[in-house]
């Protein structure tokens, strides 16, 4: 196990990934300062952004952080990145209800809903990054 | 990790007991389906108390067991939903609302013996 402060790696290949990068998530989230229901929705918010991994890149890494501000506030965060197809319209698939993948189209704009930063880099054939962090509410 | 689907009288209860993958809930979906069939069960209750996240997948997948079953003339009811994971579900913009819910396994059955008429529903 790495030391709490470190950056955790979880390869994420199948639905079992998923699952484990969002408890993973949890277990960082609950040393910190960040209230029950903030590590529910960060947790639900990995959810999306892992299973766009399964579901459009086949396999991909979820990569999880402390991070602090400069008024010592900290945070969880976490980059959920692949090598997959990228996307081609990112405005687009930011919008509910759009979906290229069968689903509700909730994914990326739902986990935006659910964490207070929120960064997407993606180009076709370039792969796909996202970036979430939710912060402590306590400083 | 599969669900464990009681039968109870007229109503099955699939009780979720720790986290599911998306092949779990496909599962589910396949069993509760068969079971209902298989026993001619006039509701379901889905126990969803122990799963601290509900997402997209997860919902829509419950969604469709209700929608499913309901066009085999049995009611779903899903119990159990979480303060958190009800939060965060609102906040993902889910559509809930067409499907059936009760605080806990208790309120379920007595909504779904409230739908069977008196002297009709599971002792």
């Amino acid at each position: 196990m790495p030391p709490d402060t470190g950056e955790q790696r979880i390869a994420i290949e199948s639905d079992a990934d998923v699952v484990t990068a969002r408890q993973r998530a949890r277990e960082l989230a609950a040393g910190l300062e960040l209230t029950s229901t903030d590590q529910t929705l960060l947790a639900t918010a990995i959810s999306e952004v892992a299973r766009n991994i399964t579901t459009y890149a086949t396999r991909g890494e979820v990569l999880l952080s402390i991070v602090r501000d400069n008024g010592g506030r900290e945070g969880i965060r976490v980059i959920a990145r692949d090598q997959g197809p990228g996307i081609e319209d990112i405005d687009r698939a930011l919008q509910d209800g759009y979906t290229s993948g069968g689903g509700l189209g909730l994914g990326l704009p739902g986990a935006r809903r659910l964490v207070d930063e929120f960064d997407i880099e993606s180009a076709p054939s370039q792969g796909t990054t996202v970036t979430l962090v939710k912060w402590s509410r306590v400083r | 990790m599969a669900v464990p689907i009681l039968k109870q009288g007229p109503f099955l209860i699939a009780s979720i007991q720790a986290a599911l993958t998306d092949t779990d809930v496909l599962q589910l979906r396949d069993d509760v389906m068969s079971q209902v069939t298989r026993h001619r069960s006039r509701g379901i209750i889905v126990d969803v108390t122990a799963l601290d996240v509900m997402d997209s997948f997860v919902s829509r997948s419950l969604r469709g067991i209700a929608m499913m079953t309901r066009l085999r003339g049995a009611e779903t009811v899903i119990v159990g939903i979480q303060p958190e994971v009800a939060f965060a579900m609102v906040q993902l913009g889910m559509n809930f609302e067409d499907v059936q819910t009760a605080l806990d396994l208790e309120e379920g059955l007595l909504l779904l013996q409230g739908r069977e008429g008196p002297g009709d529903g599971a002792a």
